[in-house]
């Protein structure tokens, strides 16, 4: 359904440099799948979701959805967005039925089809709320049924719940299992969070920075709905851990611009060992 | 007030170079008794509206223009930025020119003086959409045309519209009494003009009284209130 093939991206950078974001990327993604790009951040997976919405184009490579190569963005791959991106000047109801709209649905119709969305993220009490009165993770849900009430067949979400606290996170991710376990979307879920990726997706894609590529792939096989104390979801979670810690070490080397800093796994910091028994 | 009235009797300075409170007040009751008043208000605001209408328009459709095309906003846009530095009442000479002691001039040089404000606020306001916003309607299926342009571009930019529209407000203003001082027909330019001739200063502090409380009127009780409206819905102010 979604397949890319051998795709490089290359930004012409203000000085008339250039620099290589993606580097040979290929992937594929089935119908009804629930994949995450997983990995640190500027590493490029938002730039594969914003290729896939259309946002931006290939510098080479194959990017085929349905067969098609991608030429706009459209609402068969609706974008949900860190920021929820939704239009202050609208009331809940207008924004979700705003996509609807554009197909030059009516009025009673759309309203129709939204209040129906607008219930499944429960926000029925808040339609005629403006975004700036409601939390930030009922604007998220309501992002996320702004998106759904389009029907499409892909969903892309770019780390939709990083600007969440802890909690209301939680609660997301539950629901949004339970409205891709009914609706069976394609999801492509964009995230730095490993154990958000581990706990929602099918396949886990774990990328590695500059020139950013996919490093290695994982299966979650873990039974639906997910456990968080599934012993699945932490063999797994410490497999992507292991595996991102060099990329990690990476990153923070070039930010810190320190040869001799280290978070390999494992290694034991001196502070333990000098007050030890000191508290005897 | 008091103090005004008990002023000019203890001191007793000449009528003729600035009124008495009991002057000015009568004479605003004559004027509006024998409707010399209202007939300048109501010719002043007309060329006033009239001359909004077009600034509004003609400096939206340039705002747009230079917040879409870079190469219309590098010349045109430039030329505005100078244009708007130079007071507007410097054109009336050339509007007498090319339309004579009228109307037209007086017309002319109002929508100049609102123009430029115009266009730059909505400029400035297009320019400032965040581009999730835009991302956000290409996904929904706006694509890049009108939809998104009445749709998206304008209520987006509108807290900055709005803003251009009262600032815009305020110039005109400026520039019509200046017109009309010069200009012929009636209006409160040309009442203030008229009283300079006849020596009634209770006359001309008269419209001052009324060029002042129309645009108070205008500005805090129309224009204010729109835009606190419109702050507070946008959640811009709470």
């Amino acid at each position: 359904m979604i397949k890319i093939e051998h795709m490089d991206k290359v930004f012409k950078q203000r000085d008339g440099g250039e620099f290589q974001v993606l580097n040979d990327v290929s992937l594929t993604i089935n119908e009804g799948e629930f994949v995450s790009l997983l990995g640190p951040s500027g590493c490029g997976k938002s730039t594969i979701l914003n290729i896939l919405a259309g946002f931006e184009k290939v510098s080479s490579g194959e990017v085929n959805v349905f067969g098609k190569p991608i030429k706009d963005p459209g609402p068969d791959r609706v974008v949900v967005f860190q920021e929820h991106g939704l239009f202050p000047w609208l009331t809940v109801l207008d924004n979700v039925a705003f996509g609807l709209k554009q197909r030059g649905m009516r009025k009673k119709e759309r309203y129709e089809l939204a209040m129906e969305q607008i219930r499944t993220v429960h926000l029925s009490k808040f339609a005629d709320r403006y975004p700036h009165e409601l939390s930030g993770g009922m604007r998220q849900r309501t992002a996320i049924a702004r998106a759904l009430v389009m029907n499409p067949q892909i969903l892309l979400m770019d780390e939709p719940f990083a600007a969440l606290d802890e909690q209301t996170r939680l609660v997301l991710h539950q629901e949004l299992e339970d409205i891709w376990l009914k609706t069976g979307k394609t999801i492509l879920f964009i995230t730095h969070n490993i154990r958000e990726a581990v706990m929602l997706s099918d396949r886990v894609l774990v990328m590695s920075t500059r020139p950013g590529r996919i490093k290695k792939e994982f299966a979650v096989q873990a039974a639906r709905p997910r456990d968080a104390s599934d012993s699945v979801i932490h063999h797994v979670e410490s497999q992507i851990m292991n595996c991102l810690a060099d990329e990690l070490e990476k990153v923070v080397k070039e930010e810190m611009g320190d040869d001799s800093y280290s978070i390999k796994k494992n290694s034991v910091s001196d502070r333990t060992f000098g007050h030890m028994g000191s508290g005897i | 007030m008091v103090i005004w009235e008990a002023a000019y009797r203890i001191i007793g300075w000449e009528s003729w170079k600035f009124p008495s409170l009991f002057q000015t007040i009568t004479s605003f009751y004559d004027g509006f008794v024998h409707g010399q008043l209202l007939e300048a208000i109501g010719g002043s605001l007309k060329r006033l509206l009239i001359a909004f209408m077009i600034s509004l328009s003609l400096g939206m459709l340039l705002g747009v223009l230079f917040a879409k095309f870079k190469a219309i906003d590098d010349t045109i846009g430039f030329l505005v930025i100078a244009l708007q530095t130079v007071p507007s009442i410097a054109w009336l000479p050339f509007a007498i020119i090319w339309f004579g002691f009228n109307d037209i001039s007086v017309v002319f040089i109002t929508a100049l003086g609102a123009t430029w404000t115009m266009s730059i606020s909505t400029r400035t306001g297009i320019r400032n959409i965040s581009p999730i916003h835009l991302r956000a309607a290409q996904t929904l299926g706006t694509g890049n045309g009108w939809k998104m342009f009445v749709q998206i571009l304008i209520p987006a930019a509108f807290p900055h519209i709005m803003t251009g529209v009262r600032v815009s407000w305020a110039f005109a203003w400026r520039a019509l009494v200046a017109g009309e001082l010069i200009a012929d027909g009636a209006g409160l330019g040309q009442l203030l003009q008229d009283g300079r001739g006849l020596g009634d200063t209770a006359l001309m502090l008269n419209v001052v009284i009324i060029i002042a409380i129309l645009g108070t009127i205008s500005d805090h009780i129309v224009f204010k209130r729109l835009e606190d409206k419109l702050l507070v819905r946008y959640g811009l102010e709470k």
